[in-house]
């Protein structure tokens, strides 16, 4: 059994999912819906918002905005101003695992240590994606023509990671071994960090735009595609020379959102026409969570227990999915 | 509007703003940002500059020129533009159009390009008109000098020849020649301080092509100070666009290859440009009419010009008649990127005609005309 809340938002949902176990929706006209025992709304930036992290501990959530501030939101609607760069459109947030966070504008990228103090990372190129280590020490920035390792605190040399072509979002894998980027042309790249393994990965129609890990790091499910494109990061090899799974295909939508479940094999897969389903890895059964609405699916993401969904779109669609 | 208009499309239109540094550009976007027309824009400026106004809508973008598929110039972008793009659809009520500045010295193809190109940018926006804002006093100076200032009169649909109180007449009647003899088909208004009104520069839907291609391009050289398009102008503007760029991609993206950033043939090849009007490598253009075009012969054709001659071709905008086919079918393109769709029905009083106008330099003109009249229903 399944049963689906609707909640009402204003605009584009630009990340959905929960701190301290409630319920938010933050959303590109710059409200943050918080949904627990009560509902509530908050609007922390002067215009729109841009991005939105949770914390690693997920107990709050980091926004960035048009109005080039970047804010800490707690689940009572409380927030404070971490750091702000006037007339920059911050569209690029991290969060490390002890309280350092990052941000990027342009070809900056900057890192705001626990104890308030700040390092700038200049590129010659824009930069496309921010993500810490697992660990928090380092820093990858997706740029033109490849990636770059800073340390977050400024020290020792940068590992620069070369591949030709713009590559956007980053992302470690959870034990840390691997960094993939999704690129400008339709395709991801990984880097094997032992060795600096090159791994490419290719045969999307679209650009990747959402990802998620599974359970312990073991899959890296994509969107981009009208499945599902899951692969393997399990072995010494990861996804070389493996064929992903693919889940939930459907010969009439694209994949645009995908949120791996926390504790099963299991992932809720968002579409271009708002349908979200529910595949297991396993045997590609399915579940219909929602049924096709009027926009894309733009974010999806499960509480700690894997007992709730929270999904946006688009066009202003948003709520809560709930397996009873 | 026709009633056989398909499905309204909510794409944002987008004009792109070029012109050399001391043209106008900032005079003319300060009066589109504080004139009061009711209209909301999100305005992309390269640098805040000496623009007066404080919009929350009005956002800087470094230039990121990105190249795909082996540096070929029909395939570069701009990534800041994609990006910015992308994040005001995260807002997508709070404004009505988008302006895009471009620097002075910027190739606007890559800034076309990117609507065509990227799947993102091409689903929430469409490309409205490239306007070109010409100093009067100085544009000859500039063509002589460098070949992005004649790139930028060769791409525009609407020029602005600004500044024409710092000229005598006959100065101003040479400098528009000029322009003519590069791009006879834009629309040209003569300015001062960029005076003009609004509605003769943004949403101007479509390319204005039908005006565009109705045009004797012999007649206008004669410095006539051109206006407004007439009852014409409300045509339908929504062809969604389909995917018709097929020129290989989709194999190998070049990782493997070393980048060679100066192309081929692109702004700094090897030959010695003069920019006389004599010279050969000068931007021209080209006219070409028939009646009822085979689709068999057709589509061949123009894929096949322009994946050869595309790095020459700077647009290429046309109606196309095609044999037992009701519909206009309207094309237009920058370099190789082909982009065609159904219109509307051709009208009762309307003559069936294909017309079709290239902009480019180093084009054979002879044989694109006889291979083109090769492709008429015999």
């Amino acid at each position: 059994m399944t049963t689906l809340a609707p909640v009402e938002v204003d605009g584009f949902v630009v990340r959905a999912g929960f701190i301290d176990d409630q319920a938010y929706f933050a959303t590109g006209e710059g409200a943050v819906v918080l949904v627990g025992s009560g509902q509530q709304e908050v609007r922390p930036h002067k215009g729109g918002l841009l991005a939105a992290e949770e914390t690693p501990d997920r107990k709050a959530l980091l926004t960035s905005g048009d109005d080039g501030r970047i804010l800490r939101l707690a689940s009572d609607g409380s927030f404070e101003l971490l750091a702000e760069r006037p007339r920059k459109w911050i569209d690029m947030i991290a969060c490390g695992p002890s309280g350092a966070i990052a941000f990027a504008s342009g070809r900056t990228a900057w890192v705001r240590l626990a104890d308030g103090k700040e390092n700038e990372f200049n590129h010659e190129r824009a930069v496309g994606g921010i993500a810490f280590a697992p660990k928090g020490m380092k820093l990858a920035v997706g740029r033109y023509d490849g990636a770059t390792i800073w340390w977050a605190n400024a020290t020792g040399k940068p590992q620069e990671l070369p591949w030709k072509g713009a590559h956007l979002g980053v992302t470690f894998s959870p034990d840390g071994k691997y960094l993939v980027s999704s690129m400008q042309e339709n395709a991801m790249h990984g880097w094997r960090l032992s060795d600096m393994q090159d791994m490419r990965m290719t045969g999307y129609p679209t650009k990747v735009k959402s990802w998620s890990w599974s359970v312990k790091g073991r899959y890296l499910a994509t969107s981009g595609a009208t499945a599902a494109i899951v692969w393997p990061f399990f072995g010494k090899t990861g996804p070389m020379g493996q064929t992903p799974l693919q889940l939930g295909t459907r010969g009439d939508s694209l994949v645009t959102a995908v949120a791996c479940h926390p504790k099963e094999d299991v992932a809720a897969v968002g579409y271009a026409d708002g349908m979200v389903l529910m595949c297991r890895f396993e045997d590609n059964a399915e579940v219909l969570l929602r049924r096709p609405g009027k926009g894309a699916v733009s974010s999806l993401s499960w509480d700690n227990a894997g007992i709730r969904l929270a999904f946006g779109t688009e066009e202003g669609e948003a709520g809560i999915v709930s397996l009873m | 509007m026709s009633d056989t208009q398909t499905s309204a499309t909510n794409q944002i239109p987008v004009t792109v703003l070029t012109g050399y540094l001391g043209s106008g550009k900032t005079t003319l976007l300060n009066r589109i940002l504080s004139e009061n027309h009711g209209q909301r824009y999100a305005v992309i400026v390269n640098e805040f500059g000496e623009i007066g106004i404080d919009n929350d809508l009005l956002v800087e973008s470094d230039e990121e020129i990105f190249e795909m598929n082996n540096g070929c110039i029909c395939c570069t972008v701009r990534g800041d533009l994609i990006r910015t793009v992308q994040n005001l659809m995260k807002r997508k009520g709070a404004f009505d159009a988008i302006i895009v500045e471009t620097t002075g010295v910027a190739d606007p193809a890559p800034v076309a390009q990117t609507f065509f190109m990227d799947d993102d940018v091409r689903a929430a926006s469409k490309l409205d008109a490239v306007v070109a804002v010409v100093d009067a006093r100085h544009v000859l100076q500039r063509l002589e000098d460098t070949e992005e200032a004649e790139d930028q009169i060769a791409f525009a649909d609407v020029i602005l020849l600004n500044k024409t109180d710092l000229v005598t007449k006959e100065e101003l009647d040479t400098v528009q020649a000029r322009i003519r003899s590069i791009n006879p088909y834009a629309i040209l208004h003569r300015t001062e301080r960029c005076a003009i009104d609004l509605k003769s520069v943004l949403d101007r839907g479509a390319f204005d092509l039908d005006r565009i291609l109705s045009l004797d391009p012999h007649f206008l050289q004669h410095g006539h100070h051109e206006h407004e398009c007439g009852p014409d102008c409300d045509h339908d503007h929504d062809h969604h666009h389909h995917h018709g760029h097929d020129h290989g991609h989709g194999h190998d993206h070049g990782h493997h290859h070393d980048h060679d950033h100066g192309h081929e043939c692109g702004p700094d090849c090897d030959h010695d440009h003069h920019h006389h009007d004599e010279n050969p490598h000068s931007v021209k253009s080209i006219s070409l009419k028939a009646g009822d075009l085979d689709p068999e012969l057709f589509f061949p054709w123009i894929n096949q010009v322009t994946q050869v001659q595309g790095p020459n071709i700077l647009r290429m905008k046309g109606i196309i008649a095609l044999k037992d086919d009701p519909q206009r079918y309207v094309i237009q393109g920058v370099h190789m990127i082909v982009e065609g769709d159904h219109q509307r029905d051709w009208g009762a009083d309307e003559p069936r005609e294909s017309r079709l106008v290239f902009i480019g330099r180093d084009l054979n003109w002879d044989v694109l005309r006889s291979s083109f009249n090769a492709c008429e229903v015999q």
